[in-house]
């Protein structure tokens, strides 16, 4: 897995990125989507991974034994989906709201704040 | 200590959470807005008195001990940053009274604006980096609404960019923030600091220009600055002003905390890559605003401008030059504002934004001119404005270091700051009005003003004007300060030193 998830990442990243290049903003939507997904992940595959060992502290000893798999990246992780729910949620209401103003969902003609 | 250092972030939260309460009254909202924006004034007054009497100060949140908890710090530094986003948010509380139209004050405005002022300065106190990342977002999702508030056809094209990539430097931070975890096991940026020194320092520079991308894009670097002069013209004046104000400055304010405290193993390269940096953003951006023809788009290109202005400080690295940076933050975020608020006023009056069609303000509303003439010449550097003490000390800072390329590409970056701001006086106050003195219908009516609007709007823009006048003519107290905020950032063992001193 040490080895997988890396290239797990840089997929996400690469197709995260591609998506927002191009014109449509239901792609730059997915895209968005997809780069907080790599992120996650690469918090996770950075921290080190540890299979089978719960970070729990057996009885009469204060420290767990390590090697035990590190919980704070678990927990930077959920705020992150948390945060990234939220960030995707407004994003894809603005993109409604502004299809129904614009008319168009291509993101090349909101050219109007350019002039 | 826990109190003075958790008030900049409880006063904002109370004040949003009880307005989200008492959602049907606007009257009490109001009320909120301009009452917490004054408590967090307040507390921040205070907190600077403190750390200047006391040094640093720290406060483990949940008394977990450092680096286990999260830890508030107050600096020089942060302090002072605290104190202008209490003017700022005051400011521009009592000027969008008038200023919001009041469907937007309806839907929730003042609580996202203090929202907004608890994200920054709850990012000023921080000390811990996925904490400081918490607060971009809290301070990022609030704007992005602010930004949107009303749906205006060119609001929402302007947030759509500005959310895009917001999203990308945020997603590039959290990405950092991760490998760094990888490779130091810790999150407390004082930790860190000491923990780095054991790295491969090829890995910590490639993490130091993770870092510098992403906060670059918020504090919009060249060349990383399109987000800003896309969207920052968008939304109402006094929304705009007070981002132009605050959010690219917690950009740079991150900058210069993770590259005094973390990213100093290898300065010859990090620091002289921002110092070419901080010519090219200051050049690419005054170029933009020649080229704009209108009043909100010149002022943003020149907040890009100055960012650069900001950053030279930090790229010479000596004692003077970070002063001289911390002074220039304090100064341009006050001037900027201000320029951003007598737009506001403008567009009231004559209902356009447009160079063109505006004109014969100075006749009409002479208060105003003089409102803009002191922040635009302190923006140029005249002296004895705040901008020409805060220049002085980043030209002297960089003539000490030698580097007189970008001591040359300064001065005339401000020359041509005078052009484009002689550019607007002479369209919005001296030339006559265009011969059809009402042209603009349709979205924004002129609406005749009451008296005490007229003095919602005037007195904003007079107090940070004498604000200006009083931070050049008592340049010696106001840069003592600055100067123990840059000794401060220059010997980091000493917030290394308080915030984990508890440990031993």
């Amino acid at each position: 897995m040490d080895l997988v998830l890396p290239f797990v990442v840089g997929s996400l990243i690469a197709a995260g990125m591609y998506m927002m290049m191009r014109r449509s903003m239901i792609k730059l939507l997915i895209g968005l989507a997809l780069l907080s997904h790599a992120a996650n992940l690469l918090i996770f595959t950075a921290a080190g991974l540890v299979r089978g060992r719960a970070p729990l502290v057996a009885e009469q000893e204060s420290v767990p034994r390590s090697p035990y798999a590190d919980p704070l990246p678990q927990a930077l992780i959920l705020t992150a989906i948390v945060i990234g729910f939220g960030l995707l949620a407004f994003s894809i209401a603005l993109v409604y709201r502004s299809y129904h103003v614009t008319e168009t969902d291509d993101l090349d003609e909101l050219t109007t704040t350019e002039k | 200590m826990t109190v003075p250092l958790s008030l900049p972030v409880l006063i904002p939260l109370v004040a949003a959470a009880v307005s989200l309460v008492a959602w049907r009254h606007l009257w009490l909202q109001r009320l909120l807005g301009v009452f917490g924006a004054a408590g967090l004034l307040a507390a921040s007054i205070l907190l600077l008195g403190i750390v200047r009497r006391d040094g640093i100060q720290t406060v483990q949140m949940g008394g977990w001990p450092a680096p286990f908890g999260i830890t508030l710090v107050a600096d020089h530094f942060s302090a002072i940053m605290l104190l202008v986003t209490g003017v700022i948010g005051l400011v521009v509380a009592v000027y969008s009274l008038v200023d919001i139209d009041v469907p937007r004050q309806s839907f929730a405005y003042f609580p996202l604006l203090q929202i907004l002022l608890m994200g920054v300065s709850a990012a000023f106190l921080t000390g811990d980096l996925f904490n400081l990342y918490v607060w971009f977002e809290v301070m990022l999702i609030s704007s992005f609404v602010l930004l949107a508030l009303g749906s205006e056809r060119a609001q929402l094209e302007g947030a759509l960019k500005y959310v895009t990539l917001n999203l990308v430097s945020s997603f590039l931070f959290l990405t950092g923030v991760g490998v760094l975890y990888g490779a130091v096991g810790t999150l407390n940026m004082a930790d860190i600091a000491q923990r780095l020194e054991s790295l491969h320092p090829g890995l910590v520079t490639t993490l130091a220009m993770l870092f510098l991308i992403a906060f670059g894009i918020k504090a919009a670097l060249f060349p990383l600055f399109f987000w800003l002069p896309a969207s920052y013209h968008t939304p109402p004046a006094a929304v705009s002003a007070v981002f132009a104000g605050l959010l690219t400055k917690v950009g740079v304010y991150a900058l210069i905390r993770v590259f005094t405290l973390l990213f100093v193993h290898d300065v010859g390269f990090t620091h002289t890559l921002i110092l070419v940096v901080s010519g090219l953003t200051m050049v690419t951006g005054v170029l933009g605003a020649i080229a704009q023809n209108e009043f909100r788009r010149i002022l943003s290109f020149h907040i890009v401008s100055q960012i650069g202005y900001m950053i030279l400080g930090l790229g010479l690295f000596t004692p003077l030059g970070l002063a001289g940076s911390v002074f220039y933050i304090v100064h341009h975020i006050l001037v900027k504002t201000n320029l951003f608020l007598v737009s506001g006023v403008a567009h009231i009056l004559r209902g356009t934004y447009d160079l063109d069609e505006l004109g014969g303000l100075y006749g009409r509303a002479p208060w105003l001119a003089l409102g803009f003439a002191i922040p635009a010449l302190s923006l140029a550097g005249m002296p004895p404005l705040s901008g020409f003490i805060a220049k002085l000390a980043l030209v002297r800072a960089g003539f000490e270091t030698d580097e007189f390329t970008i001591v040359a590409v300064a001065i005339a970056v401000s020359l041509l700051t005078l052009y484009s701001m002689a550019k607007i006086w002479n369209a919005v106050f001296w030339k006559e009005p265009p011969p059809h003195p009402h042209p603009i219908a349709g979205e924004h009516p002129i609406k005749p003003l009451k008296r005490y609007e007229v003095v919602l709007l005037a007195t904003p823009v007079a107090f940070l004007a004498a604000l200006t006048l009083s931070l050049g003519l008592l340049a010696g107290p106001a840069f003592s300060v600055a100067q123990a905020a840059a000794d401060e950032l220059l010997d980091p063992a000493r917030y290394i030193e308080t915030v984990l001193g508890d440990r031993g």
